[in-house]
């Protein structure tokens, strides 16, 4: 599924997947910091974005 | 390939004759030339109707569900493979269906066809490897080699994989070096024009369904296209609506798409829908080594584990 999107265009880093045990808070908080940060350096997704205006 | 016509009718005959099938599922001459349409047939006297040529460029797999007794189907290579499928997703039993194999050295691209043209085809006949076609204006004559689909140039799996009888002998398999040439194409691109790319792709899109009805994979009771609890997708022209759609069709059809070319077949707009589903075939080849329809023993890499399915996407 992320190959797919990445061959459509969407930036790899907007994907990602992790398998995180209830019991693995830690694991839970680096996961989402790291997604954040990649997220943040590409900036706003602009697609498969609907624009309602 | 003409020279099949004469074998399956014979076939279709005998079959309805000794009354082993209910109905034999087939090709029949459409209303305009090159245009042939599936067609059912449940007496004896109307196997006259069937044709056979390259102009069947839809899947038959697609109408042998949900059928009453014993049918005969006419089985291209690509429509066995999704016989094969059929049978693995449990859609048909295998001794339901009787299979009349036809080894098939491709069908033609009607689009690229009718741009020769500049005004409105009026026969089209087929001799072996030459296509004769004739407008008022003009009579060409053409190989048939320059005119295939692009599915088919790249097929590799001309003969059915599974048959009851075979309509013909089996033709030479095409052994490709590179058999994801556009897929590897697009993929050399930057995010942004491969994104540009199904952009343009899409965008005369009108959301017709046509690739979905004339897909054999696609035959959800409700497609998630007409669910409206959730709307998964909105139901207009908006881009975003229609990227949405193509994007999870093709992904419903991961590991599953025979490369049949019935949806780009069926798009009025000249859609190249292959374009996303064309990846995932390349991507289960390369992960999983699968191509889909092959083995009815064997489970598609989606819906089987492996301790050695590659797993670098999960962090």
């Amino acid at each position: 599924m992320g190959n797919l999107l990445e061959h459509m265009g969407i930036e790899r880093d907007r994907i990602h997947f992790s398998w995180i045990s209830s019991a693995e808070a830690t694991k839970f908080v680096d996961v989402v910091k790291e997604i954040s940060n990649k997220v943040r350096a590409l900036g706003p997704n602009t697609k498969l974005v609907k624009d309602y205006n | 390939m003409d020279t099949c016509i004469q074998k399956i009718r014979e076939i279709a005959f005998q079959l309805l004759d000794k009354k082993e099938v209910e109905r034999v599922i087939g090709f029949s001459n459409g209303t305009i030339p090159m245009a042939t349409s599936p067609i059912t047939i449940a007496s004896k006297q109307d196997t006259e109707k069937l044709v056979f040529n390259s102009t069947c460029g839809l899947n038959l797999a697609n109408y042998i569900r949900q059928q009453k007794g014993k049918i005969a189907v006419i089985a291209k290579g690509c429509d066995s493979r999704n016989i094969v499928t059929h049978i693995i997703e449990n859609q048909v039993k295998r001794d339901q269906i009787y299979i009349i194999g036809v080894p098939c050295k491709g069908m033609i691209n009607k689009s690229k066809i009718k741009a020769l043209f500049e005004d409105e085809i009026l026969k089209f006949t087929e001799d072996g490897e030459t296509l004769t076609v004739e407008s008022s204006l003009k009579k060409e004559k053409l190989n048939k080699k320059d005119y295939l689909r692009d599915n088919c140039r790249l097929c590799q799996h001309r003969n059915p994989v599974i048959y009851d009888v075979l309509a013909g002998e089996p033709v030479e398999e095409q052994v490709l070096d590179t058999p994801y040439p556009d897929v590897e194409k697009i993929a050399a691109l930057d995010a942004d024009a491969r994104w540009l790319h199904f952009q343009e792709l899409t965008k005369n899109c009108i959301r017709c369904y046509a690739c979905r009805n004339a897909c054999p994979l696609c035959y959800c009771p409700t497609c998630f296209v007409d669910e409206s609890g959730p709307q998964w997708v909105g139901k207009g022209q908006d881009k975003t609506d229609v990227n949405t759609f193509h994007f999870l069709r093709a992904f419903h059809c991961a590991g599953r798409c025979t490369d049949c070319g019935a949806c780009a077949e069926a798009c009025p707009m000249d859609i190249n829908v292959r374009d996303f589903t064309r990846k995932l075939n390349k991507d289960a080849f390369d992960m999983f080594g699968w191509e889909a329809g092959l083995d009815q023993t064997k489970r598609p890499p989606l819906d089987a584990y492996s301790p050695d399915d590659p797993n670098d996407f999960i962090k």
